[in-house]
């Protein structure tokens, strides 16, 4: 035992920064525990952004991942509005802007991602708006009067939020996608279609196959999106959710193996023995598929920040998870486990017209990959269990919406 | 303000008091009792903040909402008494409510 306790330095302050703290510490780590982010506030849940915080639902306090007492009472030290410079990994100290420096005996990098930008003439207008922190969905929000006229560029998760966050306040939404259909890089078929359709009936305008030109403005603020076909949408103003970037520019800059995210392993340990890095920073391991790649979500988040946590605290390592996502868009709660990567069949149990319904995803063996469910939690809560047990289910049981699914889970 | 008792598998127990209106999982989780992951925040999403309430205190915190219960049902250590503490919202009545953590969330 050194006579100095060993100090983690973590730096994001995100569902992942804030989560490895807590968990650390109910993990048992006696040392220092420092939690570096640029925002002025202490870690916050962003997946309400988009929904309750934009319809006014939320309060600060019940958005905050844990009360403000929570650091103190657990020895965690916040140094908040704190932009980090560099990693000097041959120091093991972490380089701030004003040349002060913080020496960590381990690091956890949860840099998270943020918004892509929009590559087109008008994006730097006034009311061209992204949604990742507080600040950006303050602006979303202030542009959402009753009445106002959103354009959301991008159909993926936050763009169809948003744009039922605008309904719900009365405002109109247009959702613009440039593929053929919403949520193509991260949903099947038959849910783009089914929320496409649902989007429509609600009032929001969904134009697929379609591509942005540029958006115009008037006295620098934006007033329109042109698209590449010569339409012009009118708008008062326009969300950009076109993905995200991963925050790797440190990492890459202290020389760590990075692809496309920093590389980690299942244990979140990145190329240098004292570094961690988890959450959407991170290209890690994904062993139930046999492959690697990024996830931008809060339960990959958790999920890492307990990796990170257990190895530091010498604990065995939380069982691979299958990951999940959820979404709540109008009267719609979509949860979704599982990814779908070698899908060749896919298996619609109840109907698209019904109360509910869950889309399986197989594989050519009729593995269990994937479950998409809409309003339809025990179909969500069977399908993560089978894709955890990668179990083979013939596709005409699945679709058999008569027949429980709680039998084939057991 | 009301109280809960939240008893560890290991036998560990937090008592916890509780602000009106907030939720038992938001009580465990602002208090660091571990045991309880809230992966979705309080959304009834996830089903990681499952606790079995005891039995003497089964007929003030009622019965599981429909999706609750579809979640439950699912659930690997479900059992009569089992509750997301997500959808229990802590009142006057509820003070000294005692819950108990399964062994793992999954």
């Amino acid at each position: 035992m050194s006579e100095q306790q060993p100090r983690i330095v973590i730096l994001g302050a995100g569902h992942a920064g804030g989560s490895a703290a807590a968990f650390l510490r109910q993990y048992g780590w006696k040392g220092g525990i420092t939690l570096v982010g640029e925002e002025p506030v202490a870690p916050y849940q962003r997946p309400p952004l988009s929904k309750a915080w934009l319809k006014g639902e939320a309060t600060a306090e019940s958005l905050a991942l844990r009360p403000a007492r929570f650091y103190a009472q657990q020895a965690i030290e916040l140094r908040l509005g704190t932009r980090v410079a560099a990693v000097d990994r041959a120091a093991k100290r972490v380089l701030l802007p004003d040349g002060s420096a913080l020496g960590y005996d381990r690091l956890i990098l949860a840099l998270g991602a943020r918004p892509r930008e929009l590559p087109l003439p008008g994006a730097q207008l006034r009311g061209v708006l992204a949604l990742r922190n507080i600040a950006d969905a303050d602006a979303v929000q202030a542009a959402l009067r009753p009445g106002a006229r959103l354009a959301v560029i991008g159909g993926g998760y936050i763009g169809l939020e948003a744009a039922a966050s605008a309904r719900a306040l009365g405002a109109e939404a247009v959702v613009i996608e440039r593929e053929e259909r919403v949520l193509a890089r991260v949903a099947g078929r038959a849910l783009s279609a089914f929320l496409e359709d649902a989007h429509r009936a609600r009032g929001v305008t969904v134009l697929t196959g379609a591509a942005v030109a540029s958006i115009e403005g008037e006295g620098g603020a934006a007033r329109a999106v042109r698209l590449a076909d010569g339409t012009r949408i009118a708008c008062d103003a326009v969300l950009v959710g076109i993905g995200a970037v991963p925050n790797t520019e440190l990492a890459q800059a202290a020389g760590l193996d990075c692809a496309g995210g920093v590389v980690v392993d299942l244990a979140a340990r990145t190329s240098d023995p004292d570094i961690y890095a988890i959450g959407d920073c991170t290209h890690r391991p994904l062993p139930l598929y046999g492959r690697s790649g990024r996830l931008e979500s809060v339960p990959n988040a958790i999920e890492q920040a307990k990796q990170a946590a257990a190895d530091l605290c010498g604990r065995p390592p939380p069982l691979p998870e299958v990951p999940w996502f959820w979404s709540d868009q109008f009267d719609l709660r979509l949860q979704m486990a599982g990814l779908a990567f070698t899908a060749q069949e896919s298996v619609v149990r109840g109907s698209t017209d019904g109360p509910g319904f869950a889309v399986f995803h197989l594989d050519a063996e009729h593995r269990v990959l994937a479950v998409e469910a809409v309003n339809a939690p025990a179909d969500f809560m069977a399908g993560r269990i089978l894709a955890a047990k990668q179990a083979r289910i013939p596709p005409a049981v699945l679709g058999d919406a008569a027949r429980p699914l709680k039998d084939l889970t057991a | 303000m009301p109280q809960v008792t939240y008893i560890e598998h290991d036998g560990t127990e937090h008592r916890i008091a509780l602000e009106e209106g907030l939720s038992v999982m938001r009580g465990a989780v602002d208090n660091g009792v571990p045991g309880i992951d809230a992966d979705c925040g309080g959304e009834c999403a996830c089903a990681t903040c499952h606790v079995y309430v005891d039995e003497a205190w089964l007929a003030k915190t009622g019965a599981p909402g429909e999706q609750e219960a579809s979640m439950l049902s699912f659930a690997a250590t479900a059992q009569p008494n089992s509750r997301l503490s997500c959808q229990i919202t802590m009142t006057p009545a509820l003070d000294g409510l005692v819950v108990r953590l399964p062994e793992a969330q999954h």
